[in-house]
């Protein structure tokens, strides 16, 4: 049973990955990559990390990809062009990508680590629940735990610096904004 | 299932999403991609935190996902920068601080 299930999320994580390299329009990308983290969630709850299963589903396929599909809907999807500046690259990166998982699974997989053959040591029910991340979260790990809190803060304060438009008026910091140039025309590059 | 498939998996996962960045132009889809190789990661830390039986790999695991959304965020308005600026969206023709 839990073989079926390994597998069955397995593949529903890679063709998700595989959907979100291969689909044109980037909406599909982003809907593949919400099946893609569906699938990670089944596997994590596997691994017997509920709580984490659930921040996965709630934080990423709730929110993150929410974000992601509002901004899609704005900018709009549009092919991309076939230009190509390195020739080959569309040949070259799967072959580079292949080296990698052969290169990463060799590395991982003759490792000195006796573990991996095994299915891990018996855990009790609590193992991973929320109850236990939260008491490791707030007694061990408070110092990242806040730390990690100010980062989300600074980014949320930095995407409004970045997305916002009316600068004319002069940056909260005080940097000149660029308001000469008048508005439809690309910067000189 | 041993602990080994949960590996295998991870790293088939982050070398998709290395190949991902690197065959694509658009930036949304190279978020996405840079998104799935965080992801594989984060298999990996959980599988290694369940085969020694200790969770605190689980926060580390945690704590990827919160520097994750932080990279989201910024690079969704970066985006949205690039898009009102009527800037291609390319990382082809992005390419003025390439040195």
């Amino acid at each position: 049973m839990e073989a079926v299930l390994f597998f069955m999320a397995a593949i529903g994580a890679l063709g998700g990955a595989i959907g979100v390299v291969a689909m044109r329009n980037p909406f599909y990308s982003v809907l593949a990559l919400i099946v893609h983290l569906f699938a990670l969630a089944v596997l994590f709850l596997l691994l017997t990390s509920a709580f984490l299963a659930a921040a996965q589903v709630v934080v990423y396929a709730g929110a993150v990809m929410v974000l992601y599909i509002f901004v899609v809907a704005y900018v709009g999807g549009g092919g991309e062009s076939a230009w190509e500046p390195i020739p080959g690259q569309r040949f070259f990166a799967p072959l580079l990508g292949i080296a990698l998982f052969v290169e990463l699974s060799i590395a991982v997989l003759s490792s000195a680590l006796l573990a991996l053959d095994t299915k891990g040591p018996e855990v009790g029910a609590g193992f991973g629940d929320p109850a236990s991340i939260g008491l490791l979260l707030l007694e061990k790990f408070l110092v990242p735990f806040e730390v990690s809190s100010i980062l989300l803060l600074l980014a949320a304060v930095g995407a409004i610096v970045l997305a916002n438009r009316d600068r004319t008026g002069g940056t909260p910091s005080g940097h000149s904004a660029p308001e000469a140039r008048p508005e439809g025309v690309p910067p000189v590059r | 299932m041993n602990i080994a498939w949960y590996i295998v998996l991870s790293s088939l996962l982050f070398a998709t999403g290395a190949v991902g960045i690197l065959i694509r132009r658009s930036p949304m889809v190279i978020l996405l991609c840079l998104e799935l190789m965080l992801n594989a990661g984060n298999l990996a830390l959980i599988a290694f935190s369940r085969m020694v039986g200790n969770q605190e790999g689980q926060v580390f695991a945690l704590v990827v996902m919160v520097v994750a959304a932080c990279e989201v965020v910024v690079g969704l308005g970066l985006i949205v920068a690039i898009f009102r600026r009527k800037l291609p969206m390319n990382v082809d023709e992005l390419r003025e601080l390439r040195g």
